[in-house]
Formats: C-alpha cells, sequence, structure tokens
C-alpha cells in the first residue's frame, strides 16, 4: 500500500496569538507543531505500512519553515517528504488544496490519509477538496481504519454514535482522534531522518500558476475576542452558595 | 447573477435539527436585506411531509430532493445532489450547519462549485450588500472576517446554537419545488450505524452542558453529573484529562481535539480550564464554574463560580435548579 499523508504544520495550542501592525495573525516567535489530529494520520499510516507494506509520503504545503514537522514524520518513521512552498501572499483551503491534489497527482497512492481539521485556522475541508479534485470517495473522522479485497472498512463518527463504511480504494480519510495513539520518534528514527530524502517544489514545478489557486476567501479582518467580562464567586458554605447561585442564573443570567 | 440564500435542512430519520431552523432565522434576515429568496434545500427519502413546517420558519421556497438513495446520509449521495441542483439554480449563498455532517458536505459542494467556503462560522452580516461571515480562529483566540467576493455561491457553515430561532408564522407557506435528485454514484457503503441510546441532547446542539474533569476522580463519580444534567435538560461533557483516563469516550469530550460547543449554560465541575479545554466552549453564553482551588484559570473565564469540593456542591446544586425549575 502506498500511502500519502497531508500534513499541516500549526501554532501550539499554547500559543498566545497576537494582531501585527498589517492586521495579520502575528508569526513571530510562535511555536509550531505537527497539526495533531495529522499526527493521528501519521501514525495510521506507519501502522498500515507495517501491515501491509508500502511507502509512505508526507506532502505538505506551507514556509519552509514546515521542514521541522516534515523531519518529524519522517523521524516517527515516514519514508519520504514533500515539501510545497508556494511563495504566495494570500491563500485559501481552495489554494492548499488546489496545490496538494496537484502534488499527490504526481505520486503513488491507494491511501490518502489527513487530519479531519487544522487546530489554527483549519477549517476541515482540505483534505475533503482534495478527494474531490483527485476524484476519489472520502470518509471523514475515521476512528478505526481496517483493509480487505482492495477495500476499506472505516469507522467514523457522527453525533451521537459511529457508522462503518467501506469504501473501495484508493480513497482518502480524515483522522479524528480515537483512531491510534501517536508514537513519539525514536533517537534512531531520529538520526535516519537525516538521511531521508526531502523534495522541495515551487509552485512552477507543478505546473501551476498563482491564478489557478487565487483564493476564493478573501480575509477582510482579524481581531481578537473582547475579553469576558470578570465574572464572580458566589460565597458561603455549600448549600448558601448553591442556592445564591440557583437564584443568580434564574435572575440575573435568566438562563435556568 | 445568482441569487437567492440557501439552507440546507438536515435530517436523520424525518427529524429536522434544530440548527436548520437556526439559519432559517438568521438567513430570513439576510435575504431580506438583500431582497432576495430564502430556499430550503431538503434531500432525503420520504421527507416531502417535512416541507410545509419550513415556511413557517421563514423559506420562501422549499426544494424537495426525494430519492430511496438519500435515506440516509452519505458523502457522495448528497454532495451530487446539492450540487448538482446549486449548478442549476445557481443561488448567491449556501448555509449548512457545522455539524458532522454539514461540515462534510460543505467541503465537497465548494469544491464541486469551484467556491469558496468558511466554516464554523459564529455571525453572518450584510456589508455594503455582500454577505459577511466572521469565524473563530486559534482555537477561539482570535477572529477572522471574510467574504467571497466575485464567486458565487458564497459558502458558509455555521455553528450550531449562535443564532436563536425566531417566532414561527402559523401558515405560512412556502412554495414547494420537487426536484429530481442527481445523487451520482455513491462510493461510501453504509455497512452500520451504531448510535448510543441516551436520553440527553447531544452535547454540540444541547442548550445546557454539565462537564466533568479530572476532579471527578473515577467514572462512577459522573453519576452525580447526569443527575444534575437531567434536571436541566443538559448533555454530559468532559475534559481530555477525563477521556484520557478512561472514564469517558472521546465522543464527551470539549475543547480543541474535541467538541466546540456553544450552549447558554457551560457548567464545569473538577475542570482546571486549560486552554484547549476553553477552546471548545468559551463561546457560551454563561459559563459556571465549580472547583475547589480559587487560583483555577476556569475562574478567569466563568461567569459565576463556586470555590468548594464539587462531591458537595453538585448534588445541592441538582437540589436548588430542580426547585427553580418546578417553581
Ligand atoms: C494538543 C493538545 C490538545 C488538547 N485538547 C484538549 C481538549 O480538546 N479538551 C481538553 O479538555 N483538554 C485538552 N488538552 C489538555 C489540556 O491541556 C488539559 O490537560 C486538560 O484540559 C486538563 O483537564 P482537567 O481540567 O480535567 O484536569 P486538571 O487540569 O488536572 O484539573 C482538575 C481540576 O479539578 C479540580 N478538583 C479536583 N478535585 C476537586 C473536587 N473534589 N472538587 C472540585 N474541584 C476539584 C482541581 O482543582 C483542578 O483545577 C489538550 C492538550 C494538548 C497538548
Ligand atoms: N498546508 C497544508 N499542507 C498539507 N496538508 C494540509 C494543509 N492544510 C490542510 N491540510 C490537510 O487538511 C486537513 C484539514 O485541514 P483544514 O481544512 O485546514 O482544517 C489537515 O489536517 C491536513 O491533513
Amino acid at each position: 500500500m502506498n500511502i500519502v499523508v497531508c500534513m499541516k504544520q500549526t501554532f501550539d495550542t499554547e500559543a498566545k496569538i497576537a494582531i501585527d501592525s498589517n492586521g495579520r495573525i502575528n508569526r513571530q516567535g510562535v511555536s509550531l507543531i505537527m497539526n495533531p489530529y495529522d499526527e493521528f494520520a501519521v501514525e495510521e499510516a506507519l501502522r498500515i505500512k507495517e501491515k501491509l507494506g508500502g511507502e509512505v509520503t508526507v506532502v505538505t504545503v506551507g514556509g519552509q519553515e514546515t521542514q521541522d514537522a516534515l523531519r518529524q514524520a519522517l523521524a516517527m518513521g515516514a519514508d519520504r517528504a514533500v515539501l510545497v512552498d508556494p511563495g504566495l501572499e494570500e491563500t485559501d483551503e481552495f489554494t492548499t488544496a488546489t496545490i496538494l491534489a496537484k502534488a499527490i497527482s504526481g505520486l503513488k497512492y491507494d491511501i490518502i490519509l489527513g487530519g479531519f481539521r487544522a487546530i489554527d485556522d483549519g477549517s476541515s475541508q482540505v483534505t475533503g477538496r482534495v478527494a474531490e479534485i483527485l476524484g476519489l470517495p472520502v470518509v471523514n473522522m475515521v476512528v478505526k481504519l481496517e483493509f480487505a479485497d482492495g477495500k476499506a472498512v472505516a469507522t467514523s463518527e457522527i453525533e451521537g454514535g459511529s457508522q462503518v463504511i467501506e469504501v473501495a480504494l484508493p480513497a482518502v480519510f480524515t483522522a479524528q482522534k480515537g483512531l491510534n495513539e501517536p508514537r513519539y520518534p525514536s533517537m534512531k528514527g531520529i538520526m535516519q531522518a537525516k538521511k531521508k530524502p526531502m523534495e522541495k517544489k515551487g509552485l512552477g514545478d507543478l505546473g501551476l500558476d498563482a491564478a489557478q489557486v487565487a483564493p476564493k476567501v478573501k480575509v477582510i479582518s482579524y481581531f481578537l475576542p473582547s475579553a469576558r467580562a470578570a465574572g464572580r464567586i458566589v460565597p458561603g458554605e455549600p448549600a448558601d452558595a448553591a442556592r445564591d447561585l440557583a437564584n443568580a442564573l434564574r435572575e440575573e443570567a435568566k438562563v435556568i | 447573477m445568482a441569487k437567492g440564500i440557501w439552507v440546507f435542512v438536515e435530517q436523520r430519520d424525518g427529524k429536522i435539527k434544530k440548527v436548520t431552523y437556526e439559519l432559517l432565522s438568521a438567513g430570513r434576515k439576510v435575504a431580506d436585506g438583500l431582497g432576495e429568496e430564502l430556499c430550503a434545500v431538503l434531500p432525503g427519502n420520504g421527507v416531502a411531509g417535512l416541507a410545509p413546517a419550513l415556511g413557517e420558519y421563514g423559506a420562501d421556497k422549499v426544494f424537495v430532493l426525494e430519492s430511496g438513495a438519500l435515506e440516509k446520509y452519505t458523502t457522495d449521495g448528497y454532495a451530487n445532489a446539492v450540487a448538482s441542483l446549486a449548478k442549476q439554480y445557481e443561488p448567491g449563498a449556501i448555509l449548512m450547519g457545522c455539524t458532522v455532517a454539514g461540515r462534510d458536505l460543505a467541503a465537497q459542494v465548494a469544491q464541486k462549485l469551484g467556491t469558496g467556503l468558511m466554516t464554523d462560522c459564529t455571525d453572518m452580516s450584510l456589508e455594503e450588500g455582500q454577505l459577511v461571515f466572521t469565524r473563530p480562529v486559534y482555537a477561539g483566540k482570535a477572529f477572522v472576517k471574510a467574504s467571497c467576493p466575485g464567486v458565487r455561491p458564497v459558502m458558509a457553515t455555521i455553528r450550531p446554537n449562535v443564532f436563536s430561532v425566531g417566532e414561527t408564522q402559523p401558515g405560512r407557506s412556502a412554495e414547494v419545488v420537487s426536484a429530481p435528485a442527481d445523487t451520482g454514484e455513491i462510493r461510501q457503503v453504509i455497512k452500520d450505524v451504531v448510535l448510543q441510546v441516551s436520553t440527553r441532547p447531544e452535547l454540540t446542539e444541547a442548550d445546557a452542558i454539565v462537564s466533568g474533569g479530572r476532579g471527578m476522580k473515577g467514572p462512577e463519580n459522573f453519576k452525580i453529573l447526569e443527575e444534575l444534567a437531567d434536571v436541566l435538560g443538559a448533555a454530559v461533557g468532559a475534559s481530555r484529562a477525563a477521556v484520557d483516563a478512561g472514564w469517558k469516550s472521546h465522543s464527551f469530550q470539549v475543547g480543541q481535539t474535541g467538541k466546540t460547543v456553544s450552549p447558554v449554560l457551560y457548567i464545569a465541575c473538577g475542570i482546571s480550564g486549560a486552554i484547549q479545554h476553553l477552546a471548545g466552549m468559551s463561546s457560551s453564553k454563561c459559563i459556571v464554574a465549580v472547583n475547589k482551588d480559587p487560583e483555577a484559570n476556569i475562574f478567569k473565564v466563568a461567569d459565576y463560580g463556586i470555590v468548594g469540593d464539587l462531591f458537595d456542591v453538585v448534588p445541592l446544586l441538582k437540589e436548588e435548579f430542580k426547585k427553580k425549575l418546578e417553581s
């Protein structure tokens, strides 16, 4: 099985968010991690490879700094990495998906994995769009994935339960938490990762130009949420506090 | 010119999701602002009977897409049907709830139509004739306002519970248009659906949520939260610590790597208020925290807090809420 993983580097979940003088999200000094859902995807790819053989290629669209996340995936055990640095100012999910799909179309794949959502400015659509562009079926929010006879059986999360879906390969799947526990790269893995191939490409290398990937969504502005007004501690012994809270929720907040 | 605001009607087994009504109410306002029609798009099997009620919630027109192949939600079936209808009628905007199906469907339809999509939006407005959406990014630590100038339809998924359902107008009727459902080849074959039987509402749709964290100390203690929840008709949620400890399944997790919720009332019990937890619940309208540590971060976002042992406080709250709700 040849497996391609779409991987995005995101802000650390602890990152403080500020807006810079150009009105954009300040990226300076923010520590970056592999999108947690993509870690599940990389881990799943490695497990499939360990069981069924094949190659794992990790693909990302991003700046040169994304090499760190790609190295992490290689250290976990992926075989090769592809970095497409489009060097564009304005992008959206359509842009990213179009570039990713083009990069993937030049690779061999039976299975394409991604995260169900990027935890930064993500919006759970890039992998779905990639599937659509490549003409492949997609199953989102997968918590269990098995293979038999050229088909995949995926268990995916739905509201209030789960469903089991069968699709023929090649197909695209997005990882939900619960799919697996990602491994930590071993020392040996980290050493080996340095020698693994990492291909770097630009938009032109894929035969794309900026006009073809021009974003559909235009950002008007970023803003920070207004701080929640300071709340209050309801004092007293538990019984008094409980009674006063119930009163406040009814009379002041009017929520019960 | 592409015209009309479309709302995707999400139903399961003939029951329409509340977010659909929220979108019809909010969509009605922008449709009036633009002087355009509000249309409900209702795919399913044997669902035509649901159409009239959609008029009472504000729809001018209901497209009914009936097919045996639409009995259950599948990505391909629904995406093909909705996208081909959109290609035929060229709406100006398509709105869906940001639910499991809505998210899944929106991405496929947006790509099929070659258009832009903003997801999990918490606001929608008209600015100079342009539909503008606001959505949280970086786990709610920032917001972005965006639009799709020059491309139609504009697509967005809207977080459940952010818009309220307006008054219905009994007797107000919508024009019903039965359109052929072009479901195409459906490659996702549903083998099984397992639904947990629960008398409580779904987390993302609940008006009230009672959540427990590591402070619950064990799975058996969630019983006191469930009792409190049942008094309020609330859903039960959990922090990642409680999920990782195996006390609750991941479907209960609220936060950056769990569910994003927006209830009217969120009660956090034995939860410290880590940034990743806040990411999933800080858009709740009223937050209550019960924690024995007065320094706990959760008190910084809580509207009301009780510093105390949850094992004392939660059962008392249940009694007090019961009294209030019965009075
Ligand atoms: C990438 C990433 C993603 C994450 N995603 C999520 C997510 O989606 N959701 C999430 O919740 N977390 C998430 N986390 C984890 C998060 O950082 C915290 O570790 C987690 O939220 C802590 O859970 P907790 O508040 O239940 O536990 P703790 O932080 O241990 O807090 C327990 C609290 O209970 C209180 N307490 C204890 N006993 C009692 C008692 N008897 N009465 C009253 N109070 C009591 C304590 O004072 C304490 O404040 C994520 C972390 C990372 C790194
Ligand atoms: N820039 C990117 N490079 C590679 N994969 C991406 C990129 N952006 C998004 N993805 C993939 O698409 C998934 C969903 O992202 P999003 O639609 O942004 O929430 C992620 O979990 C990744 O698997």
